[in-house]
């Protein structure tokens, strides 16, 4: 057998949280060596929807998302780009008393995660937005929020990665992991690696990646399926959600509009996702109703991308219970993309320091394994 | 049993003419208002131009083909003006659209007869009005009477070229010059294999005997630099540089450009057939047998979207498609149909080797355009923006495929979806890398195949 390679922390997986966590420890001057089955961001970090948004998170992860805003309105002083973010503000839509009623719930939430919301009513939306449909009664508008382009932040992040330093290897997937006298080996077909630290950004596949150290989770995939119109004047300023989900949209400047809602299907084992053309139908439906300026505008592309999901719908972030010098950050359960940046600079301080400031309550792989205790 | 057919151009048609003949009743769908597809296509009702204007030297096969495809209408699931957005399979199932109507259809065996378009390579200025594909200039002609320009300067290499300038001559349109990019010596040499099909042969030497006779000024060897014009929505000029490498400046008000044309396989990809790289066509192709079978059970395909054969090839390959999927179904076949349409399918596709030799591919031009190129027309995205995105220090790191490329710059995120500039933008990317078109890859085929319109709201309950 050749001699491995030796680092101070790899790391399994090169979406928005691998990268970020490559880029975070090489500027902390660690020796990083990520390791990605395919191209950098391939995966859920590079086909979702490009939402960058707070509002409506489960309390339990905000603390990280408002950490990793801070994190995307640096991204040019971080890394030299801005991967197209850009703070329209994320306008969260009722089309119903209850659906109100809901967005006005969450006040108390981003009161105490100091999240500046403004709720609007009929006749402001109408003012703001003269271009809703009448279905609309209510909203949330959270100002700071807005969007990005998904295919290009692990890239940048990557490319920072390696200018500082870390070791970023493609097309090499991770076939095999070892643990033993305080350091991982892990097998690619381009030859083995080793570390005394090991950092799980696999994505869906880092369930089975903590499956393999003892700790499995109940995880399943998530294809939320996708598309893009052809370019129409810019007029849809607001990333747009619906409270009770379904359907969601926003426009680039250049004109298109993506748009997404319910679900395509996908095999994680190949791995490959596909939209729906029935859900592609049905979600055209849905948006033309928010929005009957759409009617006539043409969907030019649809697509899917696999996301692990967990039942509570909040992702594994912490370290391992099993294995010293593991740390698991996965299963974003279809909102992982804005919390990517801050994902990074996280495991980069579990890794070196072995503690961070922002808290992870709620989030340990820990609340799997007391749930998978039998009953009695 | 349910059997689809998409399209109905020369091989739909005699795809549906065997299905029909074995007693099926196939849905045939197409997503123009009539069949006969391009190279047939029918002018509007009304129109009054008879089959030799419009088709010339084709126009009994033309007339030949329209006689079936009306036949076998009312024999058929006839659907035209309908798309096919999408496909799956296992269950086969087929996205609708017509007339802003969403429908579905399930299907046991579909053959899919989806032909080619054009293959461009951009030229500086290529994005000015007045600037078309051959095959739009000789659609043109054919469904509207219509030439593209008084003053048309057609460019590019294939016999569509010589056709479609031979067609603009007899309609009298107005030629300015017809620019063949290939050098006569390459033609020569690869004309050695073009006797497998000496009436191919001779009505390309016609048709250039013809031009010449005119006084159309004809080049071989030659190389398009520049379309021109003082505003930038005109075109006044084409700039090109001769086999010698003296500079023109050719006076003209519209351009014709084409390059071969290239299989619409978005379908077939959709369906799950593999799609590999034919280096003598230099196209990427479904892959498929001679019969027509696809390595996925219960699809067939046939004519030029299963590889460029021609409407000649199309015809056999469409009516073969049919049997086999007779065969595989356990009806009746026509054994002597079969081996007759294969000794004519061997033998067509011999003399296709050697027409592909004779009309390459200009990869240096695509690979040589200059930096300022609007390369993908639908996204505005230009030839250096491709070349930026492909160096391993831009601000994502290099594209070492062209999906890559697609995600960094948009190139082929517009409404063609990459069908117009796909083959040319490879061709870049390869260029800076230093690699093969084929490992470049292609851009993935996503649904809908063509753009789909958002329907009017329901109206509230
Ligand atoms: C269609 C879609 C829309 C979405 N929309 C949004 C949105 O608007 N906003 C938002 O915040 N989030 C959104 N999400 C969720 C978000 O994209 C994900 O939560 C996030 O990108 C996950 O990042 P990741 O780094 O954990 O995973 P990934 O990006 O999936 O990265 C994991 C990587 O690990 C690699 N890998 C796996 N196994 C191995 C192995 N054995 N060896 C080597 N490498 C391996 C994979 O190839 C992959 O590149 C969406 C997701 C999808 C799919």
């Amino acid at each position: 057998m050749t001699t491995p390679r030796e680092a101070d922390v790899l790391v399994i997986g090169g979406g928005g949280a691998g990268c970020s966590a490559a880029l975070h420890l090489a500027r902390r001057g660690a020796h990083v060596v990520l390791l990605e089955r395919g191209l950098v961001g391939s995966q859920a970090s590079g086909s979702n929807y490009g939402g960058v948004r707070q509002q409506g998170r489960h309390p339990a992860e905000l603390p990280v998302a408002k950490r990793s805003h801070e994190l995307w309105k640096r991204l040019p002083q971080l890394i030299g780009t801005d991967c197209e973010f850009v703070q329209t503000g994320h306008l969260k839509l009722a089309r119903s008393e209850a659906e109100a009623a809901e967005l006005a719930a969450y006040l108390d939430v981003a009161r105490s995660h100091a999240l500046e919301l403004q709720l609007l009513g009929r006749a402001m939306l109408r003012a703001r937005y003269p271009w809703l449909g009448p279905s609309v009664v209510a909203a949330s508008f959270a100002p700071g929020d807005g969007s990005a382009n998904p295919r290009l932040l692990a890239p940048a992040l990557a490319q920072a990665a390696r200018e500082s330093g870390a070791a970023i290897l493609e097309h090499t997937a991770v076939t095999a992991c070892h643990h033993g006298g305080g350091r991982f080996l892990l097998e690619t077909a381009a030859g083995p690696f080793t570390a005394p630290r090991l950092l799980n950004t696999a994505g869906f596949w880092g369930g089975q990646l903590a499956a393999s150290f003892g700790e499995p989770v109940p995880i399943r995939h998530l294809t939320p399926n996708m598309m893009v119109t052809e370019p129409v004047p810019y007029f849809i300023r607001p990333n747009i959600g619906v409270a009770g989900g379904g359907v969601y949209m926003r426009q680039i400047p250049r004109g298109n509009i993506i748009i997404g809602g319910g679900h395509g299907t996908g095999d994680p084992s190949v791995p490959m996702s596909r939209p729906s053309p029935e859900v592609t139908l049905q979600v055209m439906q849905r948006a033309v109703a928010l929005v009957p300026d759409l009617a006539g505008v043409s969907v030019i592309r649809s697509w899917s991308g696999i996301d692990g999901i967990l039942p509570d719908k909040i992702p594994v972030v912490g370290p391992s219970l099993t294995t010293p010098g593991l740390f698991h950050a996965f299963g974003f359960s279809g909102h992982g993309f804005q919390l990517g940046p801050a994902i990074g600079a996280i495991l980069c301080e579990l890794a070196l320091d072995g503690r961070t400031e922002t808290p992870l309550d709620g989030l340990s792989i820990g609340r799997f394994a007391r749930a998978a205790l039998p009953v009695g | 049993m349910r059997v689809a057919v998409v399209g109905a151009g020369p091989a739909g048609v005699r795809a549906v003419g065997q299905l029909v003949r074995a007693g099926l009743h196939p849905l045939w769908i197409d997503e123009a208002p009539d069949g006969g597809g391009r190279i047939y296509q029918r002018p509007p009702p009304g129109f009054r131009r008879s089959p030799q204007a419009l088709y010339g030297l084709e126009a009994r096969k033309a007339t030949a083909l329209h006689a079936a495809l009306d036949a076998l209408k009312p024999r058929a699931d006839w659907r035209p003006d309908t798309l096919v957005w999408n496909i799956a399979t296992h269950p086969g199932r087929l996205n609708l659209m017509r007339d802003g109507v969403a429908t579905e259809q399930g299907f046991d065996a579909a053959i899919l007869c989806t032909g080619a378009m054009d293959r461009v390579v951009p030229v500086p200025g290529w994005t000015r009005p007045g600037v078309t594909t051959l095959g739009a200039a000789q659609i043109a002609l054919k469904a509207q009477g219509c030439a593209i320009g008084q003053r048309v300067a057609l460019v590019g290499s294939g016999p569509l070229l010589w056709l479609v300038a031979y067609q603009y001559l007899r309609a009298g349109a107005g030629l300015a010059a017809v620019l063949d990019t290939t050098p006569f010596r390459r033609k020569l040499q690869a004309l050695r294999g073009l006797p497998h099909d000496p009436a191919t042969l001779a009505k390309g030497l016609f048709y250039v005997t013809r031009l010449r006779a005119a006084g159309i000024p004809v080049a071989e060897g030659a190389t398009p630099l520049a379309i021109e014009g003082e505003a930038p929505d005109v075109v006044a000029a084409l700039r090109w540089r001769d086999a010698a490498g003296r500079e023109h400046r050719l006076e003209c008000d519209a351009v014709g450009l084409g390059w071969g044309v290239r299989p619409e396989l978005q379908l077939a990809d959709l369906a799950g057939v593999p799609i590999g790289f034919d280096p003598v066509q230099h196209n990427w192709v479904p892959q498929r047998d001679l019969t027509g079978r696809t390595p996925v059970a219960g699809i067939y395909l046939a004519g030029d979207g299963a590889g460029i054969g021609g409407a000649a090839v199309a015809e056999l390959a469409g009516a073969r498609a049919a049997q086999a999927l007779l065969a595989d179904a356990g009806l009746p076949v026509d054994t002597a149909l079969v081996a007759r349409l294969e000794r004519r399918l061997l033998r067509q596709a011999r003399f296709r080797t050697a027409l592909e030799r004779a009309f390459p591919f200009p990869a240096h031009l695509a690979a040589a355009m200059p930096d300022e190129t609007i390369l993908c027309r639908c996204e505005s995205v230009t030839a250096g923006e491709l070349r930026a995105a492909a160096a391993p220090d831009g601000p994502h790191g290099a594209s070492p495929e062209v999906n890559r490329a697609k995600a960094f710059t948009r190139i082929g995120m517009g409404r063609c979806q990459g069908r117009v500039c796909g083959a040319a933008a490879a061709e870049v990317l390869a260029a800076r890398l230093g690699c093969d078109t084929a490992a470049i890859g292609r851009l993935r085929g996503q649904p809908p195949v063509k753009p789909l319109p958002i329907p009017q709201p329901e109206a509230a309950p």
